[in-house]
Protein backbone atom coordinates (compact mmCIF):
# COMPACT_ATOMS: atom_id res chain seq x y z
CA UNK A 1 0.00 0.00 0.00
CA UNK A 2 1.45 3.50 -1.35
CA UNK A 3 0.65 6.63 0.93
CA UNK A 4 0.96 9.44 -0.66
CA UNK A 5 1.40 12.16 2.13
CA UNK A 6 -1.11 14.84 2.22
CA UNK A 7 0.02 17.30 4.33
CA UNK A 8 2.11 19.97 1.90
CA UNK A 9 -1.06 21.62 1.08
CA UNK A 10 -1.27 25.21 -0.19
CA UNK A 11 -4.91 25.08 1.86
CA UNK A 12 -3.52 24.48 5.22
CA UNK A 13 -2.73 27.67 6.12
CA UNK A 14 1.10 27.04 7.45
CA UNK A 15 2.22 25.47 4.54
CA UNK A 16 0.71 28.53 2.30
CA UNK A 17 2.52 30.92 4.20
CA UNK A 18 5.99 28.91 4.12
CA UNK A 19 5.40 28.71 0.21
CA UNK A 20 4.99 31.97 0.08
CA UNK A 21 8.13 33.18 2.43
CA UNK A 22 9.96 30.64 0.76
CA UNK A 23 10.68 29.30 4.13
CA UNK A 24 12.26 25.51 3.78
CA UNK A 25 11.82 25.05 7.80
CA UNK A 26 7.78 23.78 7.81
CA UNK A 27 7.96 22.04 4.45
CA UNK A 28 10.96 19.67 5.16
CA UNK A 29 9.41 19.17 9.28
CA UNK A 30 6.28 18.00 7.67
CA UNK A 31 7.87 16.09 5.03
CA UNK A 32 10.30 14.21 7.29
CA UNK A 33 7.04 13.99 9.52
CA UNK A 34 5.43 11.96 6.95
CA UNK A 35 8.14 10.17 6.19
CA UNK A 36 9.15 8.81 9.40
CA UNK A 37 4.83 7.90 9.40
CA UNK A 38 5.10 5.51 6.46
CA UNK A 39 4.92 8.26 3.54
CA UNK A 40 6.17 6.34 0.58
CA UNK A 41 5.73 10.05 -1.59
CA UNK A 42 5.15 13.48 -1.03
CA UNK A 43 2.24 15.03 -2.32
CA UNK A 44 3.13 18.69 -3.39
CA UNK A 45 -0.14 20.87 -3.87
CA UNK A 46 0.08 23.99 -4.41
CA UNK A 47 -2.93 25.10 -6.18
CA UNK A 48 -3.83 26.62 -10.02
CA UNK A 49 -0.48 28.78 -9.14
CA UNK A 50 -1.17 30.72 -12.36
CA UNK A 51 1.54 32.87 -11.40
CA UNK A 52 4.97 32.23 -10.26
CA UNK A 53 4.07 28.30 -10.86
CA UNK A 54 7.09 26.65 -12.15
CA UNK A 55 9.32 28.28 -9.85
CA UNK A 56 7.31 27.70 -6.84
CA UNK A 57 7.15 23.97 -8.05
CA UNK A 58 10.62 23.70 -9.02
CA UNK A 59 11.12 25.21 -4.94
CA UNK A 60 8.96 22.77 -3.67
CA UNK A 61 10.50 19.54 -5.27
CA UNK A 62 13.63 20.41 -4.42
CA UNK A 63 13.01 21.32 -0.78
CA UNK A 64 11.11 18.12 0.13
CA UNK A 65 13.81 15.81 -1.58
CA UNK A 66 16.62 17.72 0.29
CA UNK A 67 14.92 16.48 3.60
CA UNK A 68 13.30 13.17 2.20
CA UNK A 69 14.90 10.28 -0.03
CA UNK A 70 10.53 10.30 -1.33
CA UNK A 71 9.71 10.90 -5.12
CA UNK A 72 7.02 14.08 -5.39
CA UNK A 73 3.31 14.20 -6.28
CA UNK A 74 3.12 17.27 -8.32
CA UNK A 75 -0.73 18.68 -7.45
CA UNK A 76 -1.44 21.00 -9.86
CA UNK A 77 -3.68 22.22 -12.78
CA UNK A 78 -0.17 24.46 -14.06
CA UNK A 79 1.07 22.60 -17.08
CA UNK A 80 4.44 24.39 -16.87
CA UNK A 81 4.25 24.17 -13.41
CA UNK A 82 4.19 20.70 -13.26
CA UNK A 83 7.23 20.63 -15.95
CA UNK A 84 9.50 22.94 -14.21
CA UNK A 85 8.68 20.16 -10.91
CA UNK A 86 9.44 17.36 -13.14
CA UNK A 87 12.75 18.59 -14.64
CA UNK A 88 14.43 19.28 -10.80
CA UNK A 89 12.72 15.81 -9.11
CA UNK A 90 15.27 13.45 -7.79
CA UNK A 91 14.22 10.45 -9.82
CA UNK A 92 16.86 8.01 -7.74
CA UNK A 93 14.01 8.27 -4.68
CA UNK A 94 11.37 6.74 -7.48
CA UNK A 95 9.21 8.35 -10.27
CA UNK A 96 7.43 11.49 -9.70
CA UNK A 97 3.71 11.57 -10.23
CA UNK A 98 1.57 13.96 -12.13
CA UNK A 99 -1.55 14.84 -10.23
CA UNK A 100 -3.55 14.78 -12.36
CA UNK A 101 -5.15 14.46 -15.91
CA UNK A 102 -9.08 13.34 -16.78
CA UNK A 103 -10.86 12.90 -19.05
CA UNK A 104 -11.37 16.64 -19.59
CA UNK A 105 -9.16 18.09 -22.87
CA UNK A 106 -7.48 21.01 -21.35
CA UNK A 107 -5.77 17.88 -18.98
CA UNK A 108 -4.94 15.88 -22.12
CA UNK A 109 -1.35 17.97 -22.13
CA UNK A 110 -0.54 16.10 -18.82
CA UNK A 111 -0.38 12.93 -20.17
CA UNK A 112 1.86 13.96 -22.86
CA UNK A 113 4.04 15.15 -19.99
CA UNK A 114 4.01 11.81 -18.23
CA UNK A 115 5.03 10.03 -21.70
CA UNK A 116 7.70 12.33 -22.47
CA UNK A 117 9.15 12.16 -18.56
CA UNK A 118 8.28 8.56 -18.12
CA UNK A 119 6.30 8.98 -14.90
CA UNK A 120 3.19 8.09 -13.12
CA UNK A 121 0.18 9.97 -14.14
CA UNK A 122 -3.30 10.20 -11.86
CA UNK A 123 -6.33 9.55 -14.13
CA UNK A 124 -9.56 11.10 -12.56
CA UNK A 125 -12.04 9.55 -13.54
CA UNK A 126 -14.59 13.02 -14.51
CA UNK A 127 -14.85 14.37 -17.67
CA UNK A 128 -16.16 17.67 -19.05
CA UNK A 129 -19.48 17.40 -18.14
CA UNK A 130 -19.37 17.15 -14.15
CA UNK A 131 -19.43 14.42 -11.53
CA UNK A 132 -20.02 10.56 -12.51
CA UNK A 133 -23.13 9.07 -11.43
CA UNK A 134 -22.10 5.90 -10.55
CA UNK A 135 -19.30 2.95 -10.17
CA UNK A 136 -20.79 2.09 -14.20
CA UNK A 137 -19.76 5.64 -15.40
CA UNK A 138 -16.95 6.09 -13.35
CA UNK A 139 -15.67 3.09 -15.34
CA UNK A 140 -16.50 4.22 -18.93
CA UNK A 141 -14.64 7.12 -18.34
CA UNK A 142 -11.21 5.31 -16.62
CA UNK A 143 -11.72 3.42 -19.92
CA UNK A 144 -11.25 6.38 -22.35
CA UNK A 145 -8.72 8.13 -20.15
CA UNK A 146 -6.82 4.25 -20.38
CA UNK A 147 -7.13 4.93 -24.79
CA UNK A 148 -6.10 8.22 -24.62
CA UNK A 149 -2.71 6.91 -22.01
CA UNK A 150 -2.07 4.99 -24.82
CA UNK A 151 -2.56 7.38 -27.78
CA UNK A 152 -0.18 9.47 -25.88
CA UNK A 153 2.56 6.91 -24.89
CA UNK A 154 1.63 6.46 -21.36
CA UNK A 155 2.25 2.55 -20.00
CA UNK A 156 -1.16 1.42 -18.54
CA UNK A 157 0.80 0.36 -15.96
CA UNK A 158 2.01 3.99 -14.89
CA UNK A 159 -1.58 5.40 -14.95
CA UNK A 160 -3.22 5.58 -11.83
CA UNK A 161 -7.20 5.44 -11.42
CA UNK A 162 -9.12 7.68 -9.35
CA UNK A 163 -12.63 7.32 -8.69
CA UNK A 164 -12.89 10.92 -7.07
CA UNK A 165 -14.12 10.15 -3.29
CA UNK A 166 -16.87 12.33 -2.74
CA UNK A 167 -17.74 14.28 0.78
CA UNK A 168 -20.28 12.29 3.13
CA UNK A 169 -21.92 15.03 4.41
CA UNK A 170 -23.49 16.01 1.07
CA UNK A 171 -23.48 12.49 -1.37
CA UNK A 172 -23.78 9.68 1.11
CA UNK A 173 -24.84 7.08 -1.46
CA UNK A 174 -21.27 8.10 -3.36
CA UNK A 175 -19.47 6.34 -0.57
CA UNK A 176 -20.31 2.98 -1.59
CA UNK A 177 -20.39 3.78 -5.68
CA UNK A 178 -16.61 4.56 -4.89
CA UNK A 179 -15.75 1.49 -3.21
CA UNK A 180 -17.21 -0.98 -5.91
CA UNK A 181 -15.58 1.01 -8.32
CA UNK A 182 -12.05 0.31 -6.98
CA UNK A 183 -12.98 -3.63 -8.13
CA UNK A 184 -14.02 -2.72 -11.58
CA UNK A 185 -11.12 -0.15 -12.41
CA UNK A 186 -9.07 -3.85 -11.55
CA UNK A 187 -10.64 -5.21 -13.88
CA UNK A 188 -10.01 -3.34 -17.22
CA UNK A 189 -6.76 -4.91 -17.78
CA UNK A 190 -4.71 -7.46 -17.13
CA UNK A 191 -2.46 -6.96 -15.38
CA UNK A 192 -4.86 -4.76 -13.13
CA UNK A 193 -4.88 -1.47 -13.22
CA UNK A 194 -3.86 0.79 -10.37
CA UNK A 195 -6.10 2.75 -8.39
CA UNK A 196 -5.60 5.87 -6.19
CA UNK A 197 -7.89 7.85 -3.82
CA UNK A 198 -7.76 11.09 -2.11
CA UNK A 199 -8.81 9.96 0.93
CA UNK A 200 -9.90 12.77 3.20
CA UNK A 201 -12.61 13.87 0.74
CA UNK A 202 -14.74 11.51 2.54
CA UNK A 203 -14.65 13.67 5.66
CA UNK A 204 -14.70 17.22 4.45
CA UNK A 205 -16.80 19.85 6.28
CA UNK A 206 -17.58 16.64 8.89
CA UNK A 207 -16.50 18.03 12.82
CA UNK A 208 -13.22 17.41 13.09
CA UNK A 209 -13.26 14.33 15.97
CA UNK A 210 -15.26 12.12 13.48
CA UNK A 211 -12.96 12.98 10.30
CA UNK A 212 -10.00 10.37 11.11
CA UNK A 213 -12.60 8.18 11.70
CA UNK A 214 -14.12 8.30 8.54
CA UNK A 215 -11.42 7.84 6.82
CA UNK A 216 -9.61 5.30 8.49
CA UNK A 217 -12.83 2.85 7.74
CA UNK A 218 -13.06 4.11 4.13
CA UNK A 219 -9.39 3.09 3.61
CA UNK A 220 -10.06 -0.40 5.34
CA UNK A 221 -12.88 -0.83 2.83
CA UNK A 222 -10.68 -0.11 -0.14
CA UNK A 223 -7.79 -1.58 0.70
CA UNK A 224 -9.87 -4.64 1.00
CA UNK A 225 -11.35 -4.13 -2.48
CA UNK A 226 -7.29 -3.96 -3.74
CA UNK A 227 -6.61 -0.32 -3.85
CA UNK A 228 -3.20 0.30 -5.12
CA UNK A 229 -2.36 4.16 -3.06
CA UNK A 230 -4.12 6.64 -1.46
CA UNK A 231 -3.61 10.01 -0.52
CA UNK A 232 -3.49 10.67 2.83
CA UNK A 233 -2.12 11.52 6.28
CA UNK A 234 0.44 8.97 6.87
CA UNK A 235 -0.27 9.59 10.92
CA UNK A 236 -3.33 9.59 10.93
CA UNK A 237 -4.23 5.82 8.78
CA UNK A 238 -0.55 3.98 9.48
CA UNK A 239 -2.11 1.78 12.17
CA UNK A 240 -5.81 0.85 9.67
CA UNK A 241 -2.75 -0.14 6.57
CA UNK A 242 -0.77 -2.38 9.04
CA UNK A 243 -3.79 -3.93 10.64
CA UNK A 244 -5.62 -4.63 7.53
CA UNK A 245 -1.82 -6.06 5.80
CA UNK A 246 -2.29 -8.23 8.64
CA UNK A 247 -5.86 -9.17 8.24
CA UNK A 248 -5.59 -9.55 4.86
CA UNK A 249 -2.51 -12.55 5.19
CA UNK A 250 0.24 -9.67 3.48
CA UNK A 251 2.04 -9.29 6.72
CA UNK A 252 3.22 -11.90 9.61
CA UNK A 253 1.68 -11.79 12.72
CA UNK A 254 3.21 -10.44 16.07
CA UNK A 255 1.82 -8.87 18.99
CA UNK A 256 3.79 -6.33 18.64
CA UNK A 257 2.77 -5.84 14.80
CA UNK A 258 1.74 -2.29 15.16
CA UNK A 259 5.38 -0.66 16.37
CA UNK A 260 6.98 -2.15 13.33
CA UNK B 1 9.31 -22.16 -29.32
CA UNK B 2 11.36 -23.92 -26.75
CA UNK B 3 9.76 -24.54 -22.78
CA UNK B 4 11.08 -21.78 -20.61
CA UNK B 5 10.69 -23.04 -17.17
CA UNK B 6 9.37 -20.00 -14.78
CA UNK B 7 11.31 -18.46 -12.52
CA UNK B 8 10.09 -17.00 -9.24
CA UNK B 9 12.43 -14.09 -7.91
CA UNK B 10 11.68 -12.34 -4.30
CA UNK B 11 11.22 -8.60 -3.18
CA UNK B 12 13.16 -9.98 0.39
CA UNK B 13 16.68 -11.22 1.18
CA UNK B 14 18.45 -13.30 4.65
CA UNK B 15 20.95 -11.57 6.04
CA UNK B 16 24.24 -12.71 6.04
CA UNK B 17 26.23 -12.86 8.94
CA UNK B 18 29.69 -13.14 9.58
CA UNK B 19 31.17 -15.26 12.85
CA UNK B 20 34.48 -15.70 14.13
CA UNK B 21 37.85 -13.04 14.49
CA UNK B 22 40.60 -14.78 13.22
CA UNK B 23 39.15 -17.37 11.13
CA UNK B 24 35.07 -16.44 9.73
CA UNK B 25 32.58 -17.82 8.24
CA UNK B 26 29.69 -16.37 7.01
CA UNK B 27 26.13 -18.06 6.23
CA UNK B 28 22.82 -17.09 5.25
CA UNK B 29 22.72 -13.86 2.34
CA UNK B 30 20.35 -15.49 -0.50
CA UNK B 31 17.58 -14.11 -2.21
CA UNK B 32 15.86 -17.46 -2.74
CA UNK B 33 14.11 -20.71 -1.48
CA UNK B 34 17.00 -23.08 -0.40
CA UNK B 35 19.63 -24.31 -2.75
CA UNK B 36 17.40 -22.54 -5.25
CA UNK B 37 20.37 -21.46 -7.16
CA UNK B 38 18.37 -21.65 -10.83
CA UNK B 39 16.35 -18.82 -9.31
CA UNK B 40 18.64 -16.39 -7.23
CA UNK B 41 21.68 -15.92 -5.43
CA UNK B 42 23.35 -18.56 -2.82
CA UNK B 43 25.98 -16.70 -1.34
CA UNK B 44 27.38 -19.05 1.26
CA UNK B 45 27.01 -22.56 2.09
CA UNK B 46 24.79 -23.56 5.13
CA UNK B 47 27.46 -23.97 8.22
CA UNK B 48 27.62 -26.83 9.92
CA UNK B 49 29.25 -26.53 13.64
CA UNK B 50 30.37 -29.69 15.61
CA UNK B 51 28.75 -29.74 19.09
CA UNK B 52 31.01 -30.00 22.30
CA UNK B 53 30.54 -29.58 25.50
CA UNK B 54 31.83 -27.99 29.15
CA UNK B 55 31.57 -31.12 31.15
CA UNK B 56 32.25 -35.31 29.39
CA UNK B 57 28.92 -36.16 27.59
CA UNK B 58 28.26 -38.82 29.68
CA UNK B 59 24.17 -38.24 28.91
CA UNK B 60 25.18 -38.91 25.07
CA UNK B 61 24.13 -42.58 23.98
CA UNK B 62 27.50 -44.90 23.35
CA UNK B 63 27.68 -44.73 19.32
CA UNK B 64 27.96 -40.50 19.58
CA UNK B 65 30.23 -40.61 22.99
CA UNK B 66 32.88 -42.89 22.13
CA UNK B 67 34.00 -41.16 18.89
CA UNK B 68 35.28 -38.83 21.06
CA UNK B 69 36.97 -40.90 23.64
CA UNK B 70 40.12 -39.89 24.86
CA UNK B 71 39.12 -36.45 24.25
CA UNK B 72 35.71 -35.14 25.47
CA UNK B 73 37.39 -35.02 28.82
CA UNK B 74 38.51 -31.87 28.52
CA UNK B 75 36.73 -29.26 26.00
CA UNK B 76 39.73 -28.00 25.35
CA UNK B 77 41.16 -31.22 24.13
CA UNK B 78 37.70 -31.70 22.29
CA UNK B 79 37.79 -28.27 20.36
CA UNK B 80 41.42 -29.45 19.34
CA UNK B 81 40.42 -32.63 18.23
CA UNK B 82 37.29 -30.94 16.13
CA UNK B 83 39.59 -28.82 14.20
CA UNK B 84 42.72 -30.62 13.99
CA UNK B 85 41.28 -33.90 13.06
CA UNK B 86 37.29 -33.58 12.23
CA UNK B 87 38.50 -29.88 10.29
CA UNK B 88 35.31 -28.41 11.81
CA UNK B 89 34.50 -24.74 9.92
CA UNK B 90 32.55 -24.03 13.31
CA UNK B 91 32.15 -25.10 17.24
CA UNK B 92 29.45 -25.18 19.42
CA UNK B 93 30.15 -25.08 22.90
CA UNK B 94 27.00 -26.20 24.94
CA UNK B 95 27.82 -24.76 29.12
CA UNK B 96 25.10 -27.23 30.10
CA UNK B 97 27.08 -28.38 33.02
CA UNK B 98 25.84 -24.89 34.31
CA UNK B 99 22.62 -26.45 34.87
CA UNK B 100 20.86 -27.12 38.36
CA UNK B 101 20.19 -30.63 37.41
CA UNK B 102 23.26 -30.90 35.44
CA UNK B 103 27.00 -30.24 37.73
CA UNK B 104 25.52 -26.85 38.71
CA UNK B 105 28.49 -25.04 37.33
CA UNK B 106 29.00 -21.36 38.35
CA UNK B 107 28.53 -18.61 35.43
CA UNK B 108 32.37 -17.93 36.58
CA UNK B 109 33.09 -21.95 35.88
CA UNK B 110 31.67 -21.10 32.55
CA UNK B 111 33.48 -18.41 31.67
CA UNK B 112 36.55 -19.88 32.17
CA UNK B 113 36.09 -23.16 29.85
CA UNK B 114 35.07 -20.17 27.78
CA UNK B 115 38.48 -18.54 27.36
CA UNK B 116 40.31 -21.48 27.91
CA UNK B 117 38.24 -23.26 24.26
CA UNK B 118 38.41 -20.13 22.67
CA UNK B 119 42.13 -19.40 23.41
CA UNK B 120 43.25 -23.32 22.08
CA UNK B 121 41.65 -22.86 18.26
CA UNK B 122 40.77 -20.19 16.19
CA UNK B 123 37.48 -21.92 14.07
CA UNK B 124 34.76 -19.08 15.03
CA UNK B 125 32.32 -20.30 18.00
CA UNK B 126 28.54 -21.08 19.00
CA UNK B 127 28.69 -20.62 23.10
CA UNK B 128 24.70 -22.01 24.51
CA UNK B 129 23.76 -21.86 27.60
CA UNK B 130 22.07 -24.87 29.29
CA UNK B 131 18.47 -23.89 28.31
CA UNK B 132 17.33 -22.70 32.01
CA UNK B 133 16.18 -19.52 32.09
CA UNK B 134 17.39 -18.48 34.66
CA UNK B 135 20.70 -19.78 35.36
CA UNK B 136 21.70 -18.98 31.69
CA UNK B 137 20.94 -15.17 32.23
CA UNK B 138 23.76 -15.27 34.33
CA UNK B 139 25.76 -18.01 33.01
CA UNK B 140 25.21 -16.22 29.54
CA UNK B 141 26.18 -12.95 30.84
CA UNK B 142 29.89 -14.00 32.07
CA UNK B 143 30.03 -16.16 28.99
CA UNK B 144 29.67 -13.29 27.16
CA UNK B 145 32.41 -11.33 28.58
CA UNK B 146 34.65 -14.10 28.40
CA UNK B 147 34.42 -14.13 25.07
CA UNK B 148 34.96 -10.53 23.50
CA UNK B 149 36.62 -9.49 20.78
CA UNK B 150 35.86 -13.39 19.32
CA UNK B 151 32.67 -12.68 17.24
CA UNK B 152 30.60 -15.61 19.00
CA UNK B 153 27.30 -16.62 18.69
CA UNK B 154 25.50 -16.16 21.69
CA UNK B 155 22.20 -18.25 22.80
CA UNK B 156 19.86 -18.69 23.96
CA UNK B 157 17.59 -15.57 24.54
CA UNK B 158 14.35 -16.59 25.38
CA UNK B 159 11.16 -14.73 25.92
CA UNK B 160 11.50 -14.93 29.30
CA UNK B 161 14.98 -14.01 29.79
CA UNK B 162 16.10 -12.29 26.43
CA UNK B 163 16.85 -8.75 27.77
CA UNK B 164 19.75 -9.89 29.56
CA UNK B 165 20.94 -12.03 27.31
CA UNK B 166 20.65 -9.65 24.49
CA UNK B 167 22.51 -6.66 26.22
CA UNK B 168 25.06 -8.99 26.96
CA UNK B 169 25.66 -10.36 23.86
CA UNK B 170 25.20 -6.17 22.56
CA UNK B 171 28.11 -5.17 25.12
CA UNK B 172 30.71 -7.67 23.79
CA UNK B 173 30.20 -7.29 20.25
CA UNK B 174 28.14 -11.11 19.34
CA UNK B 175 25.63 -12.05 17.20
CA UNK B 176 22.45 -13.62 18.86
CA UNK B 177 20.11 -16.53 19.13
CA UNK B 178 16.63 -15.84 19.89
CA UNK B 179 14.35 -19.25 20.39
CA UNK B 180 10.73 -19.62 20.48
CA UNK B 181 8.97 -22.68 21.26
CA UNK B 182 8.16 -23.66 17.76
CA UNK B 183 5.13 -20.74 17.34
CA UNK B 184 5.70 -18.66 14.15
CA UNK B 185 4.27 -15.20 15.60
CA UNK B 186 5.82 -15.69 18.80
CA UNK B 187 9.19 -16.09 16.52
CA UNK B 188 8.38 -12.62 15.00
CA UNK B 189 7.54 -11.47 18.47
CA UNK B 190 10.65 -11.76 20.30
CA UNK B 191 13.18 -10.75 17.11
CA UNK B 192 10.82 -7.41 17.37
CA UNK B 193 11.32 -6.86 21.08
CA UNK B 194 14.93 -7.69 20.90
CA UNK B 195 15.46 -5.54 18.26
CA UNK B 196 13.21 -2.72 20.23
CA UNK B 197 16.20 -3.04 22.74
CA UNK B 198 18.44 -1.78 19.95
CA UNK B 199 19.83 -4.79 18.97
CA UNK B 200 20.13 -5.13 15.45
CA UNK B 201 18.41 -7.20 13.45
CA UNK B 202 21.64 -8.11 11.06
CA UNK B 203 22.82 -9.69 14.35
CA UNK B 204 20.19 -12.04 14.92
CA UNK B 205 19.75 -16.06 14.20
CA UNK B 206 15.95 -17.21 14.17
CA UNK B 207 15.79 -20.59 16.21
CA UNK B 208 12.42 -21.71 15.98
CA UNK B 209 12.84 -24.83 18.40
CA UNK B 210 14.82 -27.97 16.38
CA UNK B 211 12.81 -31.35 16.88
CA UNK B 212 13.93 -34.77 15.52
CA UNK B 213 12.92 -36.81 12.64
CA UNK B 214 9.60 -38.37 14.10
CA UNK B 215 9.14 -36.46 16.82
CA UNK B 216 7.72 -33.41 15.64
CA UNK B 217 10.26 -32.43 12.49
CA UNK B 218 7.08 -31.37 10.50
CA UNK B 219 6.38 -28.85 13.07
CA UNK B 220 9.78 -27.05 12.81
CA UNK B 221 10.23 -27.61 9.14
CA UNK B 222 6.57 -25.49 8.83
CA UNK B 223 7.79 -22.94 11.17
CA UNK B 224 11.00 -22.65 8.98
CA UNK B 225 9.27 -22.38 5.94
CA UNK B 226 6.73 -19.81 6.79
CA UNK B 227 9.41 -17.83 8.14
CA UNK B 228 11.52 -18.06 4.86
CA UNK B 229 8.85 -17.06 2.92
CA UNK B 230 7.92 -14.41 5.17
CA UNK B 231 11.36 -12.97 4.84
CA UNK B 232 11.64 -13.68 0.95
CA UNK B 233 7.86 -13.37 -0.31
CA UNK B 234 6.72 -10.31 2.18
CA UNK B 235 9.71 -8.71 2.43
CA UNK B 236 9.32 -8.91 6.05
CA UNK B 237 12.76 -7.35 7.91
CA UNK B 238 12.26 -8.76 11.14
CA UNK B 239 12.05 -12.60 9.58
CA UNK B 240 15.21 -12.29 7.70
CA UNK B 241 18.00 -13.48 9.72
CA UNK B 242 19.30 -16.74 9.35
CA UNK B 243 17.74 -19.53 10.93
CA UNK B 244 19.32 -22.08 13.21
CA UNK B 245 18.72 -26.31 13.51
CA UNK B 246 20.21 -27.45 16.68
CA UNK B 247 19.46 -31.08 15.73
CA UNK B 248 22.57 -32.97 17.75
CA UNK B 249 20.63 -32.38 21.18
CA UNK B 250 17.30 -33.33 19.55
CA UNK B 251 18.37 -36.63 17.67
CA UNK B 252 20.61 -38.69 20.10
CA UNK B 253 17.97 -38.61 22.74
CA UNK B 254 15.19 -40.39 21.02
CA UNK B 255 14.88 -44.11 21.20
CA UNK B 256 15.66 -44.64 17.81
CA UNK B 257 19.06 -43.52 18.48
CA UNK B 258 19.63 -45.48 21.27
CA UNK B 259 17.22 -49.12 21.05
CA UNK B 260 19.93 -52.22 20.87
CA UNK B 261 20.18 -54.16 17.47
CA UNK B 262 19.37 -57.00 19.56
CA UNK B 263 16.14 -56.02 20.43
CA UNK B 264 14.73 -54.33 17.24
CA UNK B 265 16.89 -56.28 14.24
CA UNK B 266 14.36 -54.90 12.46
CA UNK B 267 15.89 -51.18 12.70
CA UNK B 268 19.34 -52.46 11.54
CA UNK B 269 22.80 -51.43 12.86
CA UNK B 270 22.85 -49.28 15.53
CA UNK B 271 24.84 -47.15 14.98
CA UNK B 272 24.30 -46.65 11.37
CA UNK B 273 20.87 -45.71 12.31
CA UNK B 274 21.93 -43.17 14.64
CA UNK B 275 24.49 -40.97 12.06
CA UNK B 276 21.47 -41.62 9.47
CA UNK B 277 18.58 -40.19 11.72
CA UNK B 278 20.98 -36.81 12.28
CA UNK B 279 21.91 -36.31 8.82
CA UNK B 280 18.62 -36.77 8.16
CA UNK B 281 16.33 -34.53 10.19
CA UNK B 282 19.57 -31.91 9.60
CA UNK B 283 18.93 -31.93 5.66
CA UNK B 284 14.95 -31.78 5.87
CA UNK B 285 15.64 -28.75 8.46
CA UNK B 286 18.26 -27.22 5.99
CA UNK B 287 15.63 -27.81 2.64
CA UNK B 288 13.24 -25.91 4.84
CA UNK B 289 15.25 -23.02 5.82
CA UNK B 290 18.12 -23.14 7.93
CA UNK B 291 21.72 -22.29 7.62
CA UNK B 292 23.12 -23.41 10.74
CA UNK B 293 23.16 -26.49 11.88
CA UNK B 294 24.95 -27.78 15.39
CA UNK B 295 25.70 -31.61 14.78
CA UNK B 296 27.20 -34.43 17.07
CA UNK B 297 28.41 -36.89 14.98
CA UNK B 298 31.42 -36.77 12.33
CA UNK B 299 29.81 -38.82 9.91
CA UNK B 300 26.39 -36.79 10.06
CA UNK B 301 28.30 -33.81 9.50
CA UNK B 302 30.30 -35.52 6.41
CA UNK B 303 27.04 -36.94 4.94
CA UNK B 304 25.65 -33.37 5.42
CA UNK B 305 28.41 -31.66 3.53
CA UNK B 306 28.31 -34.31 0.97
CA UNK B 307 24.38 -33.45 0.27
CA UNK B 308 25.02 -29.68 0.33
CA UNK B 309 28.10 -30.09 -2.48
CA UNK B 310 25.87 -32.06 -4.49
CA UNK B 311 22.89 -29.04 -4.20
CA UNK B 312 25.20 -26.22 -4.38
Amino acid sequence: MLIIGEKLSIIAKRVREAMMKRDKGPIQEIARAQHKGGAGMIDANIGPAEDGGEELMEWMVTTIQEAVPLPVCLDTTNYAAVEAGLKVHNNDYGLPMINSTSNDPERFPMLELAARYSCLIIGLTVGKGGLPADEEERSAIAAEIMARAMEYGVPLENLYLDPLVLQISTTQEQALKVIKTIGMFQELNDPPMKTVVGLSNISNGCPRHVRPVLNRYLLALLMYEGLTAAIADPLEVRETVKTIDVLMNRTLYAHSYLEM
Amino acid sequence: MAFVPPKESFAGRVFPVTIGSEVQETFGGENTLPFHTFEGEVPHRPLIAYEIQDVPPDDWPETVRMVYDGVSDDPVKWARHCVEELKARAITLRLIGTHPDNKDLSADDAAKTVSEVLGAVKVPFIVLGSNHVEKDSEVLVKAAEAAKGHNCIIGKAQEANYKTIAAAAMASGHKLIAMSELDINLSKQLNILITQMGFEKERLITDPMCSALGYGLEYTYSVMERIRLAALAQNDAVMQPPLVGDVGMYVWKIKETQAPEDALPEWGALEQRGILWEALTATSLMLSGAELLILRHPKAVDAVEGFIDELL
